[in-house]
């Protein structure tokens, strides 16, 4: 019979996640029955073919490159609290914490930490800019074979024109931010 | 006595309550009536186990009661809306949020691989396999869990490997002879109560407890009736109300010697592995079937694979192809009682039947549907999704385009494809004006 989810996720470890991302306990709970769903092999970790299975994930135009922000760098697995702590940055804001202590440590799932995701996605050599090299990249995963590169050259241009404010061609965080806020 | 002549006894004592109490009524298809009295105590004892559970519960945290609400909100809106554009807008650096939210949500909770294992119960049904979150709760609840264990598997379970083995050997014998006799009138009768007799035995093997609705649409002769696929079961289920001509693979071992038995008292139609690849082939036999009409209908699950009972996938285009009347089927189990769903990937199938015949009983609603043919200017594949439609709406199940060769299979990408077009229309709409006016 497969693994039960509640007696091999230890107490201790649920807590700290808890802390950590800010999930309920039913919610780690039911995440954590995912987990070990789509981990065929069993290990306790997941591979990127694993997140391949999931059919809608694999249609997705940016499937790979969401899939690759769960794994740390150079690596081929990702466990249980890396995979938490991914999906935390997309946790929605409850109520309770509009409130909360706004010297403690920036929850996970702040609007800059979205940001940073959304900016990761773009900046595959991790440099914090994104080149226009690596603009036309995410453009052509997103619009396949239907535009041509001059078409898509000129839409890297425009955006790259529209965004840069210190004049180095390439879009900053600071910038990136800029951008999503008008 | 001595320990052997003992043993005797109660194995003597033991046949002949079963011959009397179960195999007689079973030929003559009447019921004493047992099945019901223990089904009424199960219902009584499992709603009493959800009571203590939710009260229970209650006291500590809540925990979320309802399976098919998702962790998450999905965001069912298309491309259009998500992206919050008008055709022709420009791209955004923010267009990535959209596909990146689509992808963490297919990621959390996606609508094709949870169709492959085993639905969720609300509230636990007090077998170990289904405890999935529920914590201990009260001592009478965990005695009322023990004593169960020990009734299915010290009494049920032995009774109903006995109730098998006796249905598959009548089977067996009684169709080789009957396939002695030439091609006329009594053998098909005589074909026709062997294969009820023992259906209805096997089935009792598995305490089953079958609703037929509306029986007078059951299919006729030179139709085909296809039906929605969970299981082996399926069939022993369809077959306890009617006899059908089966299609399928040629199988080595058990299941190789109850179809060689089968086909001599009535024609099924079992191919070779090879010949399955050939879809004309198949196409043609089926076609040569139904051509005379006094043949009995043939029984088709157009999903190719077992889905778990929530949800009715893509139909196979093949079946409805071959032309002839339709008659639909909706077969939907009560997961309570047990699960009867076979995760050919996680249990071969001779531990899925033990699973079976250690649950609480098989408790399903078959609905037969008015039969339906293909219209004027439809084609195979929009006729197969109208049959889908009816059966899902009729079951009471989600209706998926998914295909059900994802279990094993990679999807195809020309999904993808057909998202980036789209995309790529929005940015671009008018793309051309644009960039001109730059």
């Amino acid at each position: 019979m497969g693994s039960r989810a509640s007696t091999l996720l230890r107490d201790e470890e649920l807590e700290e996640i808890k802390k950590e991302t800010g999930f309920s306990h039913s919610q780690i709970t039911r995440l954590y029955s995912r987990f070990t769903s789509l981990d065929k092999g069993e290990n306790g970790t997941l591979s990127r073919e694993d997140f391949q299975r999931i059919p809608e994930l694999a249609i997705n135009p940016l499937g790979d490159r969401i899939i690759n922000a769960f794994f740390p760098e150079g690596e081929d697995q990702v466990n249980f609290r890396g995979f938490m702590r991914t999906l935390a940055h997309f946790r929605p804001i409850e109520d309770n914490e509009k409130s909360k202590d706004v010297n403690g440590p920036e929850p996970l799932n702040s609007r800059s930490n979205k940001l940073h995701f959304a900016f990761r996605l773009y900046d595959l050599d991790k440099d914090d800019k994104i080149s226009r090299d690596e603009l036309l990249q995410v453009l052509r995963m997103m619009v396949g074979v239907n535009i041509s590169d001059e078409q898509l050259g000129s839409i890297a241009d425009r955006t790259i024109q529209e965004a840069d404010q210190d004049g180095d061609s390439a879009i900053s965080f600071t910038e990136f931010v800029k951008m999503d806020n008008h | 006595m001595d320990g052997a002549e003992l043993a005797g006894q109660i194995l003597y004592t033991w046949l002949t309550l079963v011959l009397g109490l179960i195999l007689l009524p079973s030929a003559f298809g009447v019921s004493l009536g047992i099945s019901e009295i223990y089904m009424k105590i199960l219902v009584k004892t499992l709603e009493w186990a959800t009571l203590r559970i939710e009260t229970g519960v209650a006291k500590q945290s809540v925990l979320k009661n309802s399976a098919s609400v998702g962790i998450i909100q999905r965001d069912e809106s298309p491309m259009e809306k998500g992206l919050s554009g008008l055709r022709g807008r420009d791209f955004e650096l923010s267009d990535v949020f959209y596909f990146s939210k689509k992808g963490l949500e297919a990621i959390v909770e996606d609508e094709v691989t949870q169709r492959f294992s085993s639905e969720e119960l609300v509230s636990w049904n007090l077998l170990t396999r289904t405890n999935v979150n529920f914590q201990y709760v009260s001592p009478r609840l965990t005695m009322v869990w023990v004593l169960g264990v020990i009734v299915r598997y010290c009494v049920l379970l032995p009774l109903r490997l006995t109730l098998a083995v006796i249905g598959i050997s009548l089977f067996v014998i009684g169709t080789t002879l009957v396939g002695q006799l030439p091609r006329n009138r009594l053998k098909n009768f005589l074909s026709e109560v062997v294969h009820l007799t023992c259906c209805r035995i096997c089935v009792r093997a598995l305490s089953g407890t079958i609703h037929y609705h509306n029986r007078q649409y059951r299919p006729q002769k030179g139709g085909i009736c296809v039906a929605n696929h969970t299981s082996p079961i399926d069939v022993l289920i369809l077959t306890t109300d009617g006899c059908y001509t089966m299609v399928g693979q040629v199988h080595g071992g058990l299941m190789g010697i109850i179809q060689r038995s089968m086909v001599k008292a009535c024609p099924h139609i079992w191919f070779e592995r090879s010949e399955m690849k050939d879809r004309h082939l198949v196409i043609r036999r089926l076609k040569e079937h139904i051509a005379l009409k006094e043949e009995l209908p043939i029984l088709i699950f157009p999903e190719g694979t077992c889905i778990n009972n929530t949800s009715v996938m893509m139909f196979k285009k093949g079946s409805f192809e071959i032309g002839g009347t339709i008659h639909p089927v909706a077969i939907k189990y009560n997961p309570r009682f047990g699960d009867a769903f076979w995760n050919s990937s996680k249990y071969n199938i001779v531990s899925y039947l033990l699973r079976v015949m250690t649950s609480w009983a098989i408790v399903c609603d078959v609905w037969y549907m008015p039969p339906m043919t293909r219209e004027e200017g439809e084609d195979a594949v929009q006729f197969a999704n109208r049959v889908k439609s009816a059966i899902a709406v009729q079951g009471g199940l989600t209706e998926l385009p998914w295909d059900g060769g994802l279990k094993r299979a990679k999807v195809k990408d020309t999904f993808k494809e057909e998202q980036q077009k789209n995309y790529s229309k929005m940015i671009v709409g008018n793309g051309s004006l644009k960039s001109e006016l730059d």
